[in-house]
């Protein structure tokens, strides 16, 4: 395969064969040398097939081998000529990160950090097989997913300003819960408001830089030493369950034969299936949009009983990292609208644009980047040039280099754990063997996929936060 | 002849099952992607489903197959044991599966040390030669 060096940052794979167009690689030249062991370039490759897809296939820092597409990965369709895929929305629809803020520095809470984490871990279900609090009727399941966080707000759980910092206000409207199958209906039903295990976390954090003081102020992170909460889930089963089952129903209605990956599987988006999949997974991103809803509510209570007080705890944004919407982007030079598909990628959007809450319009939109378990993370601001360059996207988080078992083989949970807490961080989690798996060597390096951001102008830098403790489902 | 075996793969967990039957291959691949979550091994097999499922082609067949598993766990906290009877049938144009899932409801004995959120069509094979193989990566 041929592969051109556009810049220090960029990458390309020139259209050849059935490529509709070309792709586009953001990376470095030490994070393209994982990403060349792996299927990601020839996933970019099979996605620049697709039907109606639309200037570039593009390929995020953080990418690796996915199914079908791969993480990382980015891909607009034309809205009547092109596909909606489930493979490129991933299958835990709107997995996502929410972080907020709060008027306490590290300092106020080194002495209560352990009970903080104690009770989080107390309020929060985590972990595998663990069921909700609350028990929910079929009726109200549906209704959550309509709403999304506009349910939780209304039943007491955060804000009406909680729902102005989230991407979409916390709710997608197109979202028809009546298109879910009875299997993903039950399997949400038990476990809505639980963070789910694997890659899942809640951290509590302290920002130790600030890159862009303007930017940093408007989005609520005033000084180095502050404290931070980030959550990091998704839709969990019911979302698992919306792409298997529409996988599933696409297969059967238009066949696998010439696709280069099963997981590559679509319907047109005008067609019923595709429509009916976008409402389906608009109720799953709508599900998760509660779910992380409920369990910053439950973050402000712990803070409010450990630390006396939870006032200033408000919202610094809420992003998708995995989903399908329909958006307006410059296309040869006119407005057009297409489906975009981000998997594994974050919205980026720079200032002006009207998806994004009003006080943040004059800068571009938060985007929150977690790192793995123990190193940093990063809060960087949205571009306009990010749109002509992806439109409008940019990387989700580390992006794995090893596999799970590897990671298994390699590290011990208990050694992970010591050498954590002998960097002041506290650890609480469900499974030793989870803690092996996520260890953070298993990782890319996070600080060097958020340089690429930045460099290509993806996503600028604004804060670097580091963990003080974090809870593991 | 081992039942399962654990390969190489960036962010998943890919597996290779093994059987001198294709229902044996089935029963295995179950077993490693149980092996994922909990010990199966140690689970009781106290409850049964009867549990029924089809595929326009084995690849759909063991993909719905293995699914089983993990709704049983989302919406019942089943933990499967092993699967017993299990029979594959051609039935129309249809492949058709049936078989008793033993095991046990989740509780504090058992120890659960990780997720399976999805079975993948990625880099899945079926393969017959002296014996039946299947792979399956499974989104963790």
């Amino acid at each position: 395969m041929e592969l051109k060096r556009i810049n220090d940052h960029t990458w390309e794979i020139p259209k050849e064969g059935d490529m509709k167009v070309p792709a586009l690689i953001y990376t470095s030249a030490k994070l393209l040398e994982s990403v060349r062991r792996d299927m990601t370039l020839k996933q970019a490759k099979n996605v620049a097939c697709l039907r109606g897809i639309q200037r570039k296939s593009y390929v995020m820092p953080d990418a690796h081998q996915g199914y079908g597409f791969p993480i990382g990965g980015v891909a607009a369709f034309d809205m009547d000529d092109g596909i909606i895929s489930p493979g490129g929305v991933g299958y835990d629809i709107n997995c996502g990160v929410r972080l907020l803020r709060t008027n306490y520095t590290e300092r106020d809470i080194h002495e209560r950090r352990a009970q903080l984490l104690a009770e989080m871990f107390k309020a929060v279900p985590a972990g595998v097989g663990k069921g909700g609090i609350t028990r929910l009727s079929r009726n109200v399941l549906l209704e959550v997913c309509v709403k999304g966080a506009e349910w939780a707000v209304e039943n007491n759980y955060g804000t009406r300003e909680d729902l102005q910092r989230t991407e979409e206000g916390g709710r997608m409207k197109a979202a028809d819960p009546s298109y879910l199958s009875p299997r993903a209906v039950e399997r949400g039903i038990p476990q809505l408001g639980t963070l789910g295990a694997g890659n899942h976390f809640l951290e509590i954090q302290k920002v130790s830089e600030i890159y862009d003081e303007q930017v940093s102020r408007v989005f609520g992170i005033q000084s180095v030493g502050q404290v931070l909460v980030m959550i990091h889930c998704g839709s969990r089963g019911l979302g698992h369950q919306v792409a298997s089952d529409y996988i599933r129903l696409m297969e059967n209605k238009f066949g696998t034969r010439g696709l280069p990956d099963r997981e590559l599987i679509n319907a047109p988006i005008r067609s019923q299936l595709g429509e009916q999949y976008y409402k389906s997974m608009s109720a799953a991103v709508n599900y998760a949009f509660a779910n992380r809803q409920m369990i910053a509510h439950w973050v402000r209570d712990v803070f409010s009983k450990v630390m006396g007080s939870s006032k200033g705890m408000s919202q610094v944004y809420d992003v998708c990292h995995n989903v399908a919407k329909f958006e307006k982007h410059k296309i040869d030079g006119k407005d057009k609208e297409v489906c975009i598909h981000r998997k594994g990628a974050t919205r980026s959007f720079g200032p002006g644009r009207e998806e994004i809450p009003e006080v943040y319009r004059s800068v571009g939109q938060p985007v929150i980047i977690p790192g793995s378990m123990g190193t940093a993370s990063y809060i960087l601001v949205g571009t306009s040039d990010a749109e002509e360059l992806s439109f409008g996207s940019t990387a989700h988080g580390a992006g794995r280099v090893m596999s799970r078992h590897e990671a298994l083989r390699r590290f011990r949970g208990e050694q992970i754990k010591q050498e954590m807490e002998s960097r002041g961080i506290e650890l609480k989690f469900t499974s030793w063997r989870g803690v092996a798996e996520e260890a953070s060597g298993a990782y890319k390096d996070v600080d060097e996929v958020v340089k690429v951001s930045h460099k290509a102008g993806l996503g600028k830098l604004v804060a670097k936060v580091v963990p003080v403790g974090v809870m593991k489902g | 002849m081992e039942r399962y075996r654990f390969l190489r793969h960036t962010a998943d967990a890919k597996f290779q099952a093994f059987g001198a039957t294709l229902e044996e291959a089935f029963i295995n691949a179950a077993l490693a992607t149980a092996s994922l979550m909990w010990d199966w091994e140690k689970i009781e097999k106290k409850i049964e489903y009867r549990i029924e499922v089809s595929g326009k082609d084995l690849m759909q067949l063991l993909s719905s197959f293995l699914e089983e598993i993990i709704y049983l766990l989302d919406s019942k906290m089943f933990l499967l044991g092993f699967p017993e009877n299990l029979r594959i049938e051609k039935k129309g144009g249809l492949h058709v599966l049936k078989a008793l899932f033993k095991g046990d409801k989740y509780s504090d004995k058992y120890k659960i040390h990780g997720d399976v959120k999805a079975i993948t069509y990625n880099e899945m094979e079926i393969e017959q030669s002296v014996h039946f193989m299947v792979q399956v990566v499974v989104d963790v």
